[in-house]
Parts: C-alpha cells; sequence; structure tokens
C-alpha cells in the first residue's frame, strides 16, 4: 500500500512543505471544498485517488472507486447535476473513457473539475511523462461543438492554486474545466508553499435537488429539434466567446530585451527555463512565454510578443501539438521551431539549447524555420 | 387540459398529479406509458414527488422528463446507475430513481447495473423489458427471445451466431447488494397491478435503506415486433412471460 508521504492534518495553508503532486492536488481540492470524488486507478495518477480515498470519508465527504473511468465520469454528472463540487482524475487512456461524460456535462453545462496526469501514448503507450493530449483536451475532448477550459500547471504549487480556480471557473461558467498535468508533476516530490482557497458557492438555480415548491428540473444535453439545438449551440459557443475574452493566462520571463522566445507549458517550460538560462550565459538573449490557459489559448499575447522577437521555438512532451495553435496566433509572421520528446522521454536543457541555437542560425541566416524537428 | 365533473357524477379515475398533461411520443399500444403512469402513481401515493431525483435513459424513453414531473438528469446511454449513484452519494435525502429499457441496461450499461447492484446502492431501478431496440428501429437487443425476427436478426435469433438471451434481472438478484428484485408485466391488468404492488415495494426499500432495488417490466413493441397492439399484447403474455417469468425473484428483506 502506498502511504501519503505527509500527514493532512500538518498542512497549514501558507507553510512550505515538501508534497507529491498528487497528493498537493488532492489536499487542494478538499480544501477548495471538493464535496465529492470519483476515480479509477490508473498509473500515474493513484496517488491521488488513494489520497482522496483516506481523506474524503475522514471530512464526510464522498469517495467512490468506480468500476470503470466511464462509472466515474457518470458518477461525477449524477454527482454534479445536484450543485455538488465535484472531482475526477485519471491518466490519458482513462480520460479517453470519459470523452463521453464530458461531452454530456459540456452540453447540460455541468460544472467539474477533471484532472489528467498525461502518459505517453497512443493506445496503452507507457507510463512516463508527456503531454501529447494536448489535442484532445483544447480541441473538445469528446463528440460536437465545445470547449473547456484547460489548465496547466508547471510546479506542483501552481498546481494546488489552480484546483481552487479550476472549480472557479467551473461553476461561474457551467463548465466542465480540465487541469492537465503530466506524470512529472503527479509524481514529483517538490518544496511548496501550500495555497488553499476554498471559492464562493454560487446558487446552483438550475440544478436537480427535488422539487419541492418549484416546478421540475430537467439537467439535460438532449435538443431534438435542429433549431432548438442551434439556439443551444449558440448559446454555448456565446459562452466560449466569453472565456475567450476574459479567462486567458500566461506568464512570462525574460522577454524585455529576448531576440528568441521559447512556448512551453508544464514541465516542458521548466525544462525551458533551465535552457534559457543557460543560452543567456552565452549571449542567447532567450525569454519564456508559457501558456497558463491552454484553451482558450493566450494568442493574441503570443502575437504581441512575437511582433517584438525573431523566432520562436515551442517545446512539448510531444509530437508537436501547441505548436499548431503557436502558429496560428503568429500568423507566419515569424519563424516557429519545434522541439519535443514523446512516449515519456523529457528534452533535456542541452537539447533545447541546441534547438535554441539552430533557430538563432537560422533566424540570423533569414531562413524559414518551419519543418517539426522531432526525434525518435 | 381539465374537465369537471358533471353534478351527481363521481370521479373515479383521474391522471396522477405527477404524470404531466401531454401526450406522449410512444407509438400506439406501447407500454411505456402505462409504466410512467405506475410510476407516477407510486411516487404520488407515497409523497415522493418532490424529493425524487430521477434519471432518464436513452431509448425510447429518453423523453420520460416530459411525463413524470419530478426532478430528471439525463444519462448517456447505458450509464444511469452510474449518474443515479453520483446523485445518491452527494444527496442521502433524495429518493432516486432510474429509468431503463433492454438495450440501456443489458447491453452497453451491463458493467454500471452490475455495479451499482454491487454496491448495493440506495436506488430503485425500473427496467423495461421489451426485447428490442425500439428507438432505433427495432434491432436485436440483448433480451430478444431465440427465434424472434428483428431488423439485425432477419431470420430470427439463432444462438449460434447471437448467442442466448441474457437474464439481467437474475443475474442481479445472486448479488447480496440486492435487497429487492422482481418482475412484472403490462400484458393485462392484474398483471398491470401486480407490477404497481412491485414497484411500491422497490421504492419503501430505498426508504428503509436496505440496499438496491430493482423491478423489470416486461412489455411490448408492436412497431418492432410487427404487430397489432392486442397481438403484442397476447405475444407478451403467451411467449415472453413464459420465458421471462414475472413474480418476485428474490427479498432480502424477508430473509433477514
Amino acid at each position: 500500500m502506498t502511504t501519503a508521504t505527509i500527514p493532512p492534518t500538518t498542512l497549514h495553508h501558507g507553510h512550505r512543505v515538501l508534497m507529491k503532486g498528487n497528493e498537493a492536488m488532492a489536499e487542494a481540492a478538499i480544501r477548495a471544498g471538493c464535496d465529492a470524488y470519483f476515480g479509477y486507478p490508473i498509473t500515474p495518477q493513484a496517488e491521488l485517488l488513494e489520497w482522496m480515498a483516506r481523506r474524503m470519508p475522514e471530512e464526510g465527504r464522498v469517495f467512490i472507486q468506480a468500476e470503470s473511468e466511464l462509472g466515474a465520469i457518470n458518477m461525477a454528472l449524477g454527482a454534479a447535476a445536484t450543485g455538488a463540487r465535484v472531482l475526477v482524475s485519471s491518466s490519458s487512456p482513462g480520460i479517453s473513457l470519459m470523452a463521453e461524460g464530458m461531452s454530456y456535462m459540456a452540453g447540460a453545462e455541468i460544472p467539474m473539475v477533471l484532472v489528467n496526469v498525461m502518459r505517453g501514448g497512443p493506445g496503452l503507450g507507457g507510463i512516463g511523462p508527456s503531454q501529447a493530449d494536448y489535442f484532445q483536451a483544447t480541441k473538445g475532448h469528446g463528440h460536437g461543438d465545445y470547449r473547456v477550459p484547460v489548465l496547466a500547471p508547471s510546479s506542483i504549487g501552481e498546481a494546488m492554486a489552480l484546483m481552487a480556480d479550476a472549480f472557479e471557473l467551473a461553476e461561474k461558467y457551467r463548465t466542465p474545466v480540465f487541469i492537465l498535468a503530466d506524470g512529472t508533476l503527479g509524481q514529483a516530490m517538490e518544496p511548496v508553499e501550500l495555497q488553499f482557497r476554498e471559492p464562493p458557492r454560487l446558487v446552483a438555480g438550475w440544478a436537480a435537488q427535488g422539487a419541492e415548491g418549484r416546478p421540475p428540473r430537467v439537467v439535460k444535453s438532449m435538443h431534438l429539434e435542429p433549431e432548438d439545438l442551434e439556439i443551444h449551440n449558440r448559446h454555448l459557443q456565446a459562452k466560449f466567446a466569453e472565456i475567450s475574452a476574459r479567462e486567458v493566462r500566461w506568464a512570462s520571463e525574460s522577454l524585455e530585451d529576448a531576440d528568441l522566445v521559447i512556448v512551453a507549458y508544464g514541465t516542458a517550460a521548466r525544462v525551458a527555463r533551465t535552457a534559457i538560462s543557460h543560452a543567456r550565459d552565452e549571449g542567447l538573449r532567450a525569454g519564456l512565454f508559457r501558456p497558463i490557459t491552454l484553451w482558450p489559448f493566450p494568442s493574441a499575447a503570443l502575437a504581441a510578443v512575437a511582433a517584438r522577437t525573431r523566432g520562436i521555438l515551442v517545446v512539448e512532451l510531444s509530437a508537436g501539438q501547441m505548436v499548431e495553435d503557436v502558429r496560428l496566433a503568429v500568423e507566419g509572421t515569424i519563424p516557429v521551431a519545434f522541439e519535443g520528446r514523446t512516449g515519456g522521454m523529457v528534452p533535456t536543457p542541452d537539447e533545447v539549447l541546441e534547438a535554441l541555437r539552430r533557430l538563432q542560425a537560422a533566424t540570423a541566416a533569414g531562413r524559414t524555420v518551419s519543418t517539426v524537428e522531432v526525434r525518435p | 387540459m381539465t374537465i369537471e365533473a358533471p353534478a351527481g357524477a363521481r370521479v373515479i379515475f383521474e391522471r396522477p398529479e405527477l404524470l404531466t398533461d401531454r401526450s406522449t411520443h410512444y407509438c400506439p399500444g406501447c407500454g411505456h406509458g402505462v409504466v410512467h403512469r405506475l410510476i407516477a402513481e407510486v411516487l404520488g401515493e407515497m409523497g415522493l414527488g418532490s424529493r425524487t431525483i430521477a434519471v432518464a435513459p436513452v431509448g425510447c424513453a429518453v423523453f420520460v422528463y416530459d411525463y413524470i414531473g419530478v426532478d430528471f438528469v439525463e444519462a448517456p446511454h447505458g450509464r444511469a446507475p452510474a449518474v443515479a449513484t453520483g446523485i445518491r452519494r452527494v444527496r442521502p435525502d433524495a429518493f432516486v430513481l432510474t429509468y431503463q429499457g433492454d438495450g440501456d441496461l443489458a447491453a452497453i450499461g451491463t458493467a454500471e447495473i452490475i455495479h451499482a447492484a454491487g454496491r448495493g446502492e440506495l436506488l430503485t431501478a425500473v427496467f423495461v423489458n421489451n426485447g428490442i431496440y425500439g428507438m432505433t428501429g427495432g434491432q436485436m437487443a440483448p433480451t430478444t427471445l431465440l427465434g424472434q425476427r428483428s431488423t439485425s436478426s432477419p431470420n430470427g435469433r439463432d444462438a449460434a451466431l447471437d448467442g442466448y438471451p441474457i437474464p439481467m434481472t437474475e443475474m442481479l438478484a445472486v448479488m447480496p447488494g440486492v435487497a429487492y428484485a422482481a418482475r412484472g408485466s403490462v400484458a393485462d391488468a392484474p398483471a398491470i397491478g401486480r407490477t404497481k404492488q412491485y414497484l411500491r415495494r422497490a421504492c419503501e426499500i430505498q426508504l428503509e435503506g436496505r440496499g438496491f432495488a430493482i423491478v423489470e417490466v416486461i412489455s411490448n413493441c408492436p412497431v418492432g415486433w410487427r404487430m397489432t397492439p392486442t397481438e403484442s399484447m397476447e405475444r407478451l403474455r403467451d411467449v415472453v412471460a413464459k420465458q421471462y417469468r414475472p413474480g418476485v425473484i428474490v427479498d432480502r428483506t424477508k430473509e433477514a
């Protein structure tokens, strides 16, 4: 049996402790007022489920280990449809099974937070850290025309802070929200300043709670008449437009004098930070642009950055997924190169530095850098 | 629409309060309307309407929320028992009822119903078994009888090709988490009366906290069976009820 790395009773807001990512996210959800958690064991997120198995009953809240990821996401659907604050977590293959439930929840406008501790794919793939589910998370996940906010922490402390934000976004916009982490964030231990926050609860005037003293409510995604479904879809699209206008987040480092900019999120951004430091040691002025919301993607902010720099290097733990959104954002105005590893491999700072040097040479020579470079 | 009784007349039959005043989308002769009415009667008589959160299926009864006037949550195909589990656990004071057909419960949702029953969830599950996929045009279901023709078993269900009908309720009845499992029928008035008693008992068991309760109701599908409503009721009584025998299958509240 896996034992928790730290007793929860010693965890106080503002304290600095050494903590494992999966456990930190779980405790942050509890302190954010999570009423119910549903999950199914899968590596590399199992410690999140195990933490919840112990802690949720201690807090008098709901924990169920479901029969499958289908079971878990649909238990979440039911609980959240009554207005409860609900968390689900899994890793890539399990997330695929949850696509059905996510689509229904997006359609029925049911708030929920879903953590994906990504591993390498496709298929059963492997259990090493990966960012290969970017497309899946940001382009809709399940069937139908919808998006969900996708938050991408790059440290365990940030993952804790984003947990409360995720519940708040979910309830404000009545939508599922993804937290897209990777196996490294889930499995690593690092010192974190504990960030606990319980967002205020909104009145769920839409939820199914029993029709005492009011007409019955139906929480549903079905609108059989095409005219009605289009009206519903227009409403959803207007909501997505509002989220895109209001909820974009990113962070940047060393951009003031940067000739080249690395765009990376999550664990890849941490590798990029080290590479940028080494690059600056040798006189190559590089900076970091780190999307925190992968949807909505910080396109306008990145375009503004691109207008002041000579080239962009996108670094991902994938064969190149976010790079497509970066290219859309900069619209061919400057070269966009790519450096990525797949299958659970993580690019080293030296590999990223070498990619920066190649980009520097190409931009200096006026060459276009458009090929996607992937290492085997 | 309300019709005032003339002076001196006595009202002996009314629409149950929880049955909404609208025409259903069901085909003429379909048994779903009867089952809806029984549920509305039982919930109303037990005073459960305002605390019920019901879960709607995918299939012919997808619009059940238009006909029974309680709060509803729509479930993806087969997932009603999981959705209901989530509702039940966060709303311990609610009364939670699921409504599923045989494709929904016995095919795509097999895992969800087995595990909800295995956990002994405090749910009342209504399982309408008409042996066919009605909504999509009359294809073979897991419960389709051997030899029965459907649009996807055009020569009749063949055990060698299609396997055997699955007796879901008997399978569930062996599980210790299942407090009550019964099978009713809509074939005739006496059967409908007994079905109502089963439904009432399945609701009481949830309120008593005894465990999972399921009532299968064998029903007809005149259009899918290519029969008149009368012929379909005769087949239900003379053929289907011989295979899926009505009655109480298990009642663990009496064993203790």
